[in-house]
């Protein structure tokens, strides 16, 4: 009787069978994938969500593999990760794709929150996809952080003394939290213990839940689009199908391969050819073993958190209180999750919204990145004003000046975006 | 689910709404979410507290001696103190009598902030020897340890009469370790609390009783 079967039915049919009376595996693979209907117009910015997965699951594969051969005891870590590098076959590949990949990452993922901005992919009813996505930017970047301290190089050890301190800024409790983050008076090997475990399994537990949520979130109500138009408002009368809707399997499953095709060129020519990137992805100061009574010439974070430390450099402390740039510093980062309540428009997508609000954009834009660069650099670079302006560093002028703008960005947004002169929005997609 | 949707769907409902005392089903169901709280609660204290400096690391605090018979005039040396870097400066007469002249150009001259210093420090060398300084080499700000710039000019400008420079954040500080305004760093730098054991033997980390 089974065998009559499955010749008539075939053997992958009968077996879907069998573990659809078990599991809702047919029911999941339609609801996701080959039911899920998504605009038909998405363009190139809608690479970097499923590009973003894709280098989350490189870094979890080559964290694994690190793992198998890294030390995280202050005595052993830096040489660990050198015998990584020299001795370990395949060692150094496997390194330079996970310190490219955290790179890359905050590329993708920063392209990911642009285009997001761009097409008001937070408004209404996607608030929470935007929240869960600012959650894991937070929960990413402290991934970031207490990785980049595993090496043990100068620069691991600074970076992290400077971020714990900043809590010690924090009013009343701040020095005994700092304490309690370090589990010593100084980074130290307590540290670097506790931030491994951290690194390696209490966070991406926290960002897989995060990703899986994220996507729920996003299949519940459905991707927005260039056009900023609701698909699910066209159905098919028949079907029920949005109009503008195709399949998610296949057609952006093979758009996406592409996606993934041209991304991977540029990583293996990163990590072939510039797995440093002279010094932007892997600072020179962190191949010279922590020395806890040194600190480095000149120290600067890694490029994808310059923006927020400019700002926090820029802040001068109040009555003997570096407090206010601390919270600036963390603000700049959180105001990202009001923006679905900040944005009064009528329309959602740039293509409708009038001139004040791409000035405005063009301006976050432009702060962002020049915050970006002077964190990089160190503030007296460009010299000192004269006695007018009690010969204050020009490139902190200039950071203060940009902060501002960067956080009038948010402030006055009900204001401009209310005010703002749209375009009508049409009906239907246009491609 | 409200209790008469239960009653509906189900065979092994035993009450029927009417039943059912719903304010001791509250009552018990305060009571449950309390205890597992407190539970949680303590369940959390060995937890949290396992991240806190552990005994070995409170141990390592202890304080250290230090030779400072080879320190010449205008030099300075770096002893390690609970891993963070200390310094001991031993400043010539001259250096000591530029400190009064930068009175004006700093935050805190008079070491008006307590927690700075011991109090047998607060005076206008924030030292117990005139010459010598012993001072935390860790920048207030956020915890690096700034560069020595004892020489006077420089690459510091000609105003510059001798002290540090942070590198991170661009603080200045004097040869008392007092900063400059203008400097991210809110506060001078920490003086350890210490004592002479000799003339030349320095120790720090306890404190001691002022010289005369």
């Amino acid at each position: 009787m089974a065998d009559k079967q499955a010749q008539t039915k075939g053997y992958m049919s009968c077996a879907m069978e069998w573990i659809d009376a078990r599991f809702p595996l047919t029911s999941n693979i339609k609801n996701h994938l080959t039911e899920y209907y998504a605009p038909k117009n998405f363009n190139f910015w809608y690479f970097f969500g499923s590009l973003a997965m894709l280098v989350l699951v490189l870094q979890i594969l080559t964290g694994i593999f690190l793992t198998m051969h890294y030390k995280p005891d202050a005595e052993l870590a830096f040489a660990s990760v050198e015998y990584i590098m020299r001795d370990v076959f395949g060692g150094n590949i496997i390194r330079y794709m996970h310190s490219t990949g955290a790179s890359m990452f905050f590329v993708v993922v920063y392209l990911h929150m642009f285009r997001g901005i761009i097409y008001g992919s937070y408004r209404n009813p996607r608030e929470l996809i935007w929240l869960f996505g600012v959650a894991i930017f937070l929960c990413l970047m402290g991934e970031a952080f207490f990785g980049y301290l595993l090496p043990w190089g100068q620069m691991s050890y600074w970076g992290a003394q400077v971020i714990v301190n900043l809590f010690s800024a924090v009013p009343f409790i701040g020095p005994d939290l700092s304490e309690w983050l370090r589990g010593d008076y100084l980074v130290s090997d307590a540290t670097l213990n506790r931030f491994f475990a951290f690194h390696v399994i209490a966070l991406p537990l926290v960002l897989l839940g995060l990703v899986v949520v994220h996507l729920i979130a996003l299949h519940e109500v459905g991707s927005n689009n260039p056009d900023g138009v609701e698909i699910k408002a066209k159905k098919d009368k028949k079907t029920g199908i949005p109009l503008d809707g195709i399949p998610f399997h296949p057609y952006y499953t093979v758009k996406d391969l592409v996606g993934v095709a041209v991304f991977l060129i540029v990583f293996a020519a990163i990590i072939f050819f510039a797995p440093e990137m002279g010094g932007y992805f892997l600072e020179a100061n962190n191949f010279v073993p922590a020395d806890p009574l040194k600190t480095p010439a000149h120290i600067a974070p890694v490029w994808y958190f310059t923006p927020y430390y400019s700002i926090l450099r820029a802040v001068p402390p109040v009555l003997n209180s570096q407090f206010p740039g601390v919270a600036a510093m963390g603000l700049s980062v959180v105001a990202f999750a009001f923006l679905p309540w900040l944005d009064k428009s009528p329309v959602k997508s740039i293509r409708y919204r009038g001139s004040l609000y791409k000035r405005w954009l063009a301006a976050f834009v432009v702060s962002f990145l020049v915050l970006g660069y002077l964190g990089t650099v160190p503030s007296n670079v460009w010299g000192q004003f004269g006695s007018w302006l009690g010969g204050a560093d020009r490139a902190t002028v200039v950071a203060r000046i940009f902060t501002t703008i960067y956080f009038l960005f948010f402030i006055l947004m009900p204001w401009y975006t209310a005010k703002d002169k749209t375009k009508p929005v049409p009906e239907r997609v246009t491609y | 689910m409200s209790d008469s949707q239960i009653d509906k769907n189900s065979t092994l409902s035993f009450h029927s709404p009417s039943e059912v005392d719903l304010e001791k089903r509250q009552f018990l169901i305060t009571v449950t979410a309390c205890t597992g709280a407190v539970g949680a609660a303590a369940v959390a204290v060995p937890f949290v507290g396992s991240m806190l400096p552990s005994e070995r690391a409170k141990a390592a605090g202890a304080p250290v001696e230090v030779d400072i018979s080879k320190v010449e005039p205008g030099s300075m040396i770096t002893a390690e103190w609970r891993g963070q870097p200390v310094w001991i400066i031993n400043r010539t007469d001259a250096m000591t009598a530029d400190l009064a002249k930068l009175n004006d150009q700093l935050s805190d001259p008079n070491s008006e902030v307590v927690s700075q210093q011991p109090g047998y420090c607060k005076n206008p060398h924030r030292s117990i020897k005139e010459n010598i300084s012993v001072v935390v080499g860790i920048c207030t700000h956020l915890g690096c340890s700034p560069s020595e710039k004892l020489k006077a000019g420089g690459d510091m400008g000609d105003n510059w009469t001798g002290g540090f420079f942070c590198p991170c954040h661009g603080s200045k500080f004097d040869l008392a370790g007092r900063v400059f305004k203008g400097s991210p760093a809110p506060t001078n730098l920490v003086v350890p609390p210490h004592q002479y054991l000799s003339d030349t033997t320095l120790l720090i980390g306890v404190d001691g009783k002022a010289e005369a």
